[in-house]
């Protein structure tokens, strides 16, 4: 099932020559961006590979660092790790908290109480 | 228009195949997993057009270029992307290169074509005007003798 056929690697030949995401959609993307006036359509291609590049990069990153090589599979606290212990995932901290037991989140509440009730 | 979180991600499907692509043969992604990476990769675009945007207002311009989005990517720490970056734009740059001699090679084609049927046109055009004067100078002649 793994082995591509002839047109699938023709077509991934042709596609390295261009990207797979949606340019008119990254565009979007960027245009909610403020202050951002034209984009010239060089500078919207680099994006889109950028950004194809980045998602390669951090799913690897997070399968490779994370406890999924056991279960074999990639998992959202793989993710989540990434983001925290690796310098240049840091700005998804915000998008990819981790995930406490909410028994273990209340427990610290309770614990931060107490310190508050006896000072 | 009023822009949906919806349209500010990118497609499901595609996300997934670049994923799969870069992963090991058969190792599973969770949906959750999937979801996270796409919001992810939006944040990406967001967080990488912001740092371009400030390469090109430094350089007092309105409009964001390649050499903007490279230095992104060194500011970024992105370090990695950009040789094979450059080696993508080289490769597109080619490709929108052929198809615009293409795409104009077309319209050369097509005017040629259109020409040609505007002169035969007017050829016929002169044939019609020969015969009229003709059947003028006759007339004429006629009142003469009379």
């Amino acid at each position: 099932m793994s082995e591509k056929t002839m047109e699938e690697k023709v077509e991934q030949a042709t596609n390295s020559k261009n990207v797979s995401l949606p340019m008119s959609r990254v565009r979007l993307i960027m245009k909610s961006s403020p202050d951002v006036s034209c984009i010239n359509q060089d500078a919207l291609f680099l994006t889109t590979k950028a950004t194809e590049l980045f998602v390669q990069h951090l799913a690897l990153s997070s399968y490779k660092n994370g406890s999924g090589k056991e279960t074999n599979t990639l998992s959202y606290s793989d993710l989540a790790n990434a983001a925290e212990e690796t310098e240049t995932f840091q700005f998804l901290t915000d998008i990819l908290p981790k995930k406490i037991l909410a028994r273990d989140y209340l427990k610290s509440l309770e614990e931060m109480k107490k310190d508050d009730d006896s000072l | 228009m009023a822009e949906r979180p919806e349209d500010l991600n990118l497609p499901n499907a595609v996300i997934t195949r670049i994923i799969k692509e870069a992963l090991p043969d058969g190792v599973n992604v969770s949906k959750e997993a999937r979801k996270a990476i796409s919001q992810a990769a939006s944040i990406f675009v967001l967080y990488a057009t912001s740092c371009a945007n400030n390469f090109a207002m430094k350089a007092k311009r309105k409009t964001l270029n390649a050499g903007d989005v490279m230095s992104a990517m060194e500011e970024m720490e992105f370090e990695r992307f950009l040789q094979p970056l450059r080696q993508a734009l080289e490769a597109y740059k080619k490709g929108q290169k052929g198809k615009k001699e293409a795409s104009e090679q077309k319209r050369k084609e097509k005017k040629n074509i259109t020409d040609e049927n505007d002169k035969s046109r007017d050829e016929e055009e002169d044939e019609h005007m020969d015969d009229e004067q003709e059947g003028e100078n006759e007339g004429e002649e006629e009142d003469a003798w009379s």
